[in-house]
């Protein structure tokens, strides 16, 4: 199935800003997340088709997934 | 006290009342700078020093801002600003509440800090800070790090509490405190080139909804620390929704973040529906 990343400010440092990726049946987030070298402590937020994701949630065709990192100072 | 609003009036220009007159009543009349700014609000004088505010924010709104506290929780990179902001914005009583003393590592960005005041409490530098930009304004500072146990109390009679925390665990134990007391409370983290902005209202719950994936420790702030200019933009981001909460007027940043990205200039905005999830307007 074809599923579209999205990365979001430090996560773009040395992958993609956009990519469309074609990925097995049933992949969820989780695993598209550690295939890109990204922990689960890093995700701040998880938008799956302009909603709110998770990170054991299944992906489908043409799904758009955006992955933001967790901010945090002051 | 009818005998001093005589003297305010007596030496305002066009509705204006010049600092070196509200001085002077302050040492005829033997009042506080606080007193005679108060004293000349509400006899619809607007202090000059607050000329620039006009057309945008009315004498009354003026008065409205001066008889209003706000709690700033973190006095560090984006406190010091926010405390500046306020101060100069006209509004009267500020909570500066922060466990810190200055350390070199915070000159880079920290308005408060200078090689002078390494080894001061945070909280004392603001005190001094404010009573050299705006004499009239109070500051009660709270050398403590903001918690569940003091948290009440340290914001008992503020009308907003703004967030500027470096801890994402105190950050949400604020937020709980807020939505407990029915405080708004204005969101903001940085890290980087980047950060976000939210406002949440008692009953919200969007800081919980942002940090929902949060389990332990900080963000990409760890790796990348803070420069001279976030801190600036997302506080003064903070401030303004600060002032349109005090006033009630204009969109506040209410069931969404602004997200900010300074190294490539993008602005994102994420909605926290309230039925149900968040959506992504526009991460193009």
């Amino acid at each position: 199935m074809q599923v579209t990343i999205k990365l979001f400010a430090t996560f773009r440092n040395g992958r993609f800003k956009i990519e469309q990726r074609e990925l097995p049946e049933e992949t969820d987030v989780r695993t598209v997340v550690l295939s890109l070298g990204l922990t689960e402590a890093e995700i701040g937020i998880i938008m799956l088709n302009g909603r709110h994701g998770e990170l054991d949630q299944k992906l489908k065709e043409n799904d758009i997934l955006s992955l933001f990192p967790l901010v945090g100072g002051g | 006290m009818e005998e001093a609003v005589t003297f305010l009036k007596d030496w305002s220009r066009d509705g204006l009342l010049p600092w070196s007159a509200q001085c002077a009543a302050v040492k005829r009349f033997g009042l506080t700078q606080a007193a005679a700014e108060a004293l000349a609000l509400e006899n619809g004088l607007f202090p000059a020093r607050y000329q620039r505010n006009r057309n945008m924010i009315s004498t009354q709104e003026q008065l409205k801002l001066f008889r209003s506290k706000v709690a700033v929780i973190g006095c560090g990179g984006l406190g010091g600003y926010v405390i500046e902001e306020l101060a100069r914005l006209g509004v009267g009583h500020i909570v500066a509440i922060d466990p810190d003393i200055f350390e070199e590592h915070n000159l880079n960005r920290q308005i408060l800090s200078t090689p002078a005041t390494l080894g001061k409490a945070k909280v004392e530098a603001a005190l001094d800070r404010v009573a050299e930009i705006n004499p009239a304004v109070t500051v009660t500072p709270v050398k403590d790090a903001f918690c569940l146990v003091n948290g009440y109390e340290l914001l008992a009679g503020v009308q907003v509490a703004v967030d500027a925390l470096d801890s994402i665990s105190y950050r949400l134990e604020l937020a709980e405190i807020c939505g407990t007391a029915g405080i708004p409370m204005v969101h903001g983290a940085i890290g980087g080139w980047y950060g976000h902005v939210a406002t949440q209202m008692p009953g919200d719950t969007t800081v919980q909804n942002i940090y929902r994936h949060w389990v332990a420790g900080k963000g990409i702030e760890q790796q990348l620390g803070n420069p001279a200019f976030t801190p600036a933009v997302i506080a003064s981001l903070e401030v303004a929704e600060a002032c349109k909460i005090l006033l009630g007027k204009g969109e506040l940043l209410r069931d969404r973040k602004l997200s900010i990205d300074l190294l490539e200039m993008e602005v994102h905005e994420i909605s926290y529906k309230k039925a149900g999830g968040i959506e992504l307007v526009d991460a193009a």
